[in-house]
């Protein structure tokens, strides 16, 4: 396994009591490794901890416990004049953006340089190639008011770029921006990531985020990673409930509220079992239904299905339904489970 | 009806006019330059913030209420020794620049600290996120950021000092205030009185006219670029 260039060991950050309130523990015991050129994503409510992890990478925040390593340099131990200096080395978008209101995109850029101490000629050499990037070239001495919200972010990007960050940290960089800019935006962090080597450690709420750009993910529950994985494994198999609620979000794994109405978990008398059917690994592409349906000679009822794409891998969930006989039942869940994909009896209707 | 302003009167007026001017100026610069500084401290340090001392922060805020609340007039008497200390005299128009700027000073700070309050907290974090010092976040972020808001409320504390000016006339600090109750009140000229008032309506007009125009300009906020 590639090097981990963002380590966090057994790390807690408790903010102190105020009056009539006791101590918050915004995060405990968190363990995560980014490997070097991924996109990790973590994933987590409002209140989870999400912001509180990202801004411990560059030392916004200080841990009460355990350390934190970003490319070989414990943050944890740096002092003031330290830790500015690594914040270098770390780039930083933000869901609202944060550029200034008085600079120019162009200028906007050069902030960070100006602030690292560089000379104007180089500035200019570094800001107008990351314009061209980030494909705002013909926007360079517009105001940040005068440009769209994925304008903007694009601008956020360009800047956080602008001291050749190896790491680059995204706090919910897409929740202010509509679906199809969200897709530009996480279009383009994938392309830095790509050509840049640049590592990503992006926080969200939203699934559909991970599930288009991450290669691992992390989710995040009352302060603790609950689960952590290959996003397509953590999609496939999830284990924690809130991975699961996360997951049902973009993989219409919902039931249709019809359904979802009369479902019991119980058999009662004749009617259908419900099976969902998770598509994944070589088989995904199979036409496995009408096999199955010709193998058992059963007729499947689709309730519901969906086949969609994760993390580059074909992934489709299917529900249908069957008579409420046992042992068509396990016939069924055995042929499916043969052919190496997820089977689970939802409930009876 | 406009016999009263002999070549005499209008000279006067001028020289009043020019008077008031002067102290303003004067008063309003080192105002300034007392009050930006102070007004950047308190805006920054309140405990968790850039400049973090929240016991120097409460005791200048303190000091700073208490030369807010003191009605102008009083301050003028009450600080006749420490005029005298700096101007060499407690009566004319240099000697009027010393309570003008105690004045000026706090009132300028108080309105700087909410220009700098009102820069969006985001922008300090995103500074922060690109390593930059606390001085470079002022110069860099809280300043530039602020300025329009900055610029109002020097036009602001200008007006103000305008009419504090025209008090000070009261108390043998000359300019426009003075001579209105010189000629207006004491000698009985209420129309040299009016024009006095006219005149001082006008600057203020004129100076708020500039702040306004300039505040337009440098704010990026809005679509007209």
């Amino acid at each position: 396994m590639t090097p981990s260039i963002i380590r966090f060991e057994q790390v807690g950050k408790t903010y102190p009591a105020r009056r009539g309130t006791p101590d918050v523990a915004a995060l405990s015991g968190v363990d995560l490794a980014v490997p070097e050129g991924a996109i990790v994503g973590v994933i987590g409510r409002s209140g989870a901890g999400k912001s509180t992890l990202i801004r411990l990478v560059n030392g916004l925040e200080q841990a009460s416990s355990g350390r934190i390593i970003v490319d070989g340099i414990d943050i944890t131990a740096l002092s003031e004049s330290g830790l500015r200096q690594a914040r270098r080395s770390i780039g930083m978008i933000f869901q609202h953006f944060n550029l200034l209101a008085r600079r120019t995109a162009y200028e906007n850029v050069a902030l960070p340089l100006e602030i690292a101490g560089v000379g104007a000629r180089e500035i200019r050499a570094r800001v107008e190639p990351l314009l061209d990037l980030v494909g705002l070239a013909d926007k360079r001495d517009r105001y940040p008011a005068e440009l769209s919200g994925g304008q903007k972010q694009r601008v956020g990007i360009a800047r956080a770029l602008a001291t050749r960050p190896r790491v680059l940290l995204s706090d919910e960089a897409t929740s202010a921006l509509d679906p199809e800019t969200t897709n530009q935006i996480l279009g383009l962090l994938r392309r830095v990531n790509a050509e840049l080597n640049l590592t990503v450690l992006l926080i969200t709420h939203e699934m559909g985020v991970i599930k288009s750009v991450a290669d691992r993910v992390a989710v995040l529950d009352g302060g603790r990673i609950v689960e952590d994985g290959a996003t397509y494994e953590v999609f496939a198999r999830p284990r924690h409930a809130t991975t699961r609620s996360f997951i049902s979000a973009v993989t219409g794994a919902t039931l249709p509220p019809y359904v979802a109405g009369r479902l019991k978990p119980e058999p009662e008398g004749a009617g259908e079992a419900l099976i969902r059917i998770t598509f994944t690994g070589t088989h995904a592409t199979d036409p496995v239904l009408s096999r199955v349906s010709r193998l058992l000679s059963v007729d499947l009822n689709i309730i519901q299905a969906q086949v969609d794409e994760i993390a580059g891998h074909p992934f489709g969930v299917i529900v249908v339904g069957i008579p409420n006989e046992a042992t068509t039942i396990s016939a069924v869940l055995n042929a499916v489970q043969r052919l190496d994909l997820g089977a689970e009896v939802l409930g009876y209707v | 009806m406009f016999d009263f302003l002999t070549p005499s009167m209008i000279d006067l007026l001028v020289q009043a006019t020019q008077a008031t001017l002067f102290m303003v100026a004067v008063a309003g610069v080192i105002g300034t330059l007392i009050g930006l500084p102070l007004g950047v401290f308190l805006a920054t340090s309140r405990a968790g913030e850039l400049f973090a001392a929240p016991w120097l922060n409460h005791a200048l805020g303190l000091l700073v209420n208490a030369a807010r609340s003191t009605p102008f007039i009083i301050l003028v008497v009450a600080i006749i020794p420490f005029t005298r200390l700096i101007a060499g005299t407690s009566i004319g128009t240099n000697a009027a620049i010393v309570p003008l700027t105690v004045a000026a000073a706090p009132f300028i700070a108080r309105l700087i600290e909410a220009a700098i309050r009102e820069v969006d907290q985001g922008l300090v974090e995103a500074a922060r996120a690109m390593g930059a010092s606390p001085l470079q976040i002022v110069w860099k972020v809280l300043l530039p950021e602020a300025l329009p808001a900055i610029t109002l409320a020097l036009t602001l504390a200008v007006v103000s000092l305008i009419g504090y000016s025209a008090m000070v006339g009261a108390v043998g600090g000359g300019g426009l205030g003075d001579l209105g109750i010189r000629f207006g009140y004491q000698r009985f000229m209420p129309e040299v009185m009016a024009t006095v008032v006219i005149v001082l309506i006008l600057l203020v007009q004129a100076v708020q006219s500039i702040g306004d125009l300039l505040a337009r300009r440098l704010d990026k906020r809005s679509r007209r670029g």
